[in-house]
């Protein structure tokens, strides 16, 4: 995305701005919504469809993003996360990120993190199937903390 | 049991792929389509000298597995999928079913190549003739066979996703394992093309459910989900039965078990609803998850302390337009 085109949208998307700590993707099926529900936390939904504005970062966050089972890596990362990291303000702030998925899509499972991980420079943080079960909750809620706390007494390295 | 007549779509129109009610359904056709393969792809005859090295009562076991997969595949083509269509919501989701039941006839078609590959005449019949007497396998296809004649079809979806995501798994467990001790490769990688398709359809089918679902009462709901958790115990129990019936003469019983309650919950999430077995017995042995994903180990989990050892992607460098995946 050009400079120009990144001006454009920002000036379209004032009422997406997002401070929150975890943004995520989840399709019509809400099965990563659902993750996050549970979850409990601030988290912020990419628009569901792409034509929509997408999601402007304030604060540095954690991705979570789901794969549907695919072949290859083309089109394994959502067309909407895609549009929501052309933006490189969003890439700048990226911190981390998790992926849900499916095992049975063999090697190609959360490879949509892998993918934004590799891309970004980031730590693919933690892997879990569907909706996520009560353990993956509370692993991650904790581990998010944890990293938060970590990231911001190591604030000078940034 | 003398089943009625299938019912038929009561109103067909032209459907227009240029109009979309539900994008899930483009989605969904589009997976399939590029996920499409025939057995004749994989290099079946690489293993028949593994094949050899099996004991009689392995090449047995396996054979009875995949007979048993057999029928499960007929029925989902033959019936299940295709009593889907008249209940469907949108015109694009009766052509999903459609590719959903050629797709189950491919995967019912792909055992009978491992068989004439692997074994003789005279191996296969006996296995079929097992087929149709294994009281538990039968017993499983008419429970599920029951619902699809039955006439809720709120209910034929969810016998159908706990089919395609729960019932298949006593089965896929063996040809995994094989591959896990480096037997029947080539096997094991048709075999996962049929899980990755199954995983497709399970989720798709419990998708349209938890639609079917939007708008009813709170009465309803609970009963459906009262009913999902009543029909998975009982499957359950049988599926229990099978697997000891099956697999104790290779002492692997309790190996599969937990690769029953692990994919139990998974179906259980394909319809909406949250997982029923604790995670103490849902702890598959890690050989059969890295033979199912490679990428599916705890080295993965940087959050749990044990993914110190993770080792970063060399960052690949990022341009404005690098983004087009």
């Amino acid at each position: 995305m050009s400079a120009i085109a990144a001006e454009a949208a920002v000036g379209r998307i004032a009422s997406r701005i997002t401070s929150s700590p975890l943004i995520y993707f989840s399709s019509a099926s809400d099965n990563t919504h659902r993750f996050v529900v549970k979850l409990g936390v601030d988290a912020a939904r990419i628009p569901l469809l792409t034509r929509e504005d997408t999601l402007l970062a304030q604060e540095p966050f954690v991705l979570l993003l789901p794969t549907y089972g695919g072949e290859t890596r083309r089109g394994a990362v959502p067309k909407q996360v895609i549009k929501f990291l052309n933006i490189p303000e969003n890439r700048r702030l990226i911190r981390g990120v998790i992926g849900a998925g499916n095992t049975n899509f063999g090697d190609t499972y959360c490879l949509a993190g892998d993918i934004v991980a590799e891309k970004c420079n980031v730590q693919h943080l933690y892997r879990f199937e569907l909706m996520g079960t009560s353990e993956d909750v509370d692993r991650v809620r904790e581990g998010l903390e944890e990293f938060w706390t970590r990231l911001s007494q190591n604030t000078t390295q940034q | 049991m003398t089943p009625e007549k299938l019912k038929l779509a009561s109103h067909v129109k032209a459907i227009n792929w240029n109009r979309i009610e539900d994008e899930k359904d483009v989605e969904v056709w589009n997976r399939l389509c590029n996920n499409f393969w025939l057995p004749e792809k994989v290099p079946l005859s690489n293993d028949i000298q593994s094949w050899a090295t099996l004991t009689p009562d392995e090449q047995l076991l396996t054979m009875r597995v995949f007979t048993g997969l057999t029928l499960l595949d007929t029925l989902q083509g033959t019936v299940g999928a295709v009593s889907l269509i008249p209940d469907a919501i949108t015109p694009h989701e009766e052509a999903v079913y459609t590719n959903i039941a050629f797709m189950e006839s491919v995967h019912a078609k792909s055992y009978s190549s491992i068989f004439s590959t692997l074994a003789s005449t005279k191996e296969i019949d006996e296995a079929f003739r097992w087929s149709v007497e294994n009281v538990n396998l039968q017993k499983k296809a008419q429970i599920i066979e029951g619902y699809y004649y039955g006439d809720d079809p709120l209910k034929r979806k969810i016998a159908s996703t706990l089919l395609e995501s729960f019932l298949f798994y006593s089965g896929f467990y063996l040809p995994m394992y094989w591959s896990s001790r480096a037997k029947l490769t080539n096997t094991a990688d048709l075999i996962r093309l049929i899980i990755r398709d199954e995983a497709v359809h399970g989720y798709y089918i419990g998708y349209k459910y938890q639609k079917g679902l939007e708008g009813l009462s709170a009465e309803r709901k609970a009963e459906l989900k009262a009913w999902t958790f009543e029909l998975m115990f009982e499957l359950y129990e049988n599926e229990v039965q099978y697997t000891h019936d099956l697999y104790d003469s290779v002492g692997l019983a309790e190996d599969v078990k937990k690769f029953l309650h692990y994919n139990a919950n998974k179906a259980l999430m394909n319809l909406g609803y949250e997982a029923m077995f604790p995670s103490a017995v849902t702890d598959v042995n890690p050989a059969i998850l890295s033979a199912l994903s490679p990428n599916a180990d705890e080295n993965h989990d940087f959050f749990s302390g044990s993914g110190s050892s993770y080792v970063i992607g060399k960052a690949v460098n990022t341009e404005d337009d690098d983004w087009d995946f």
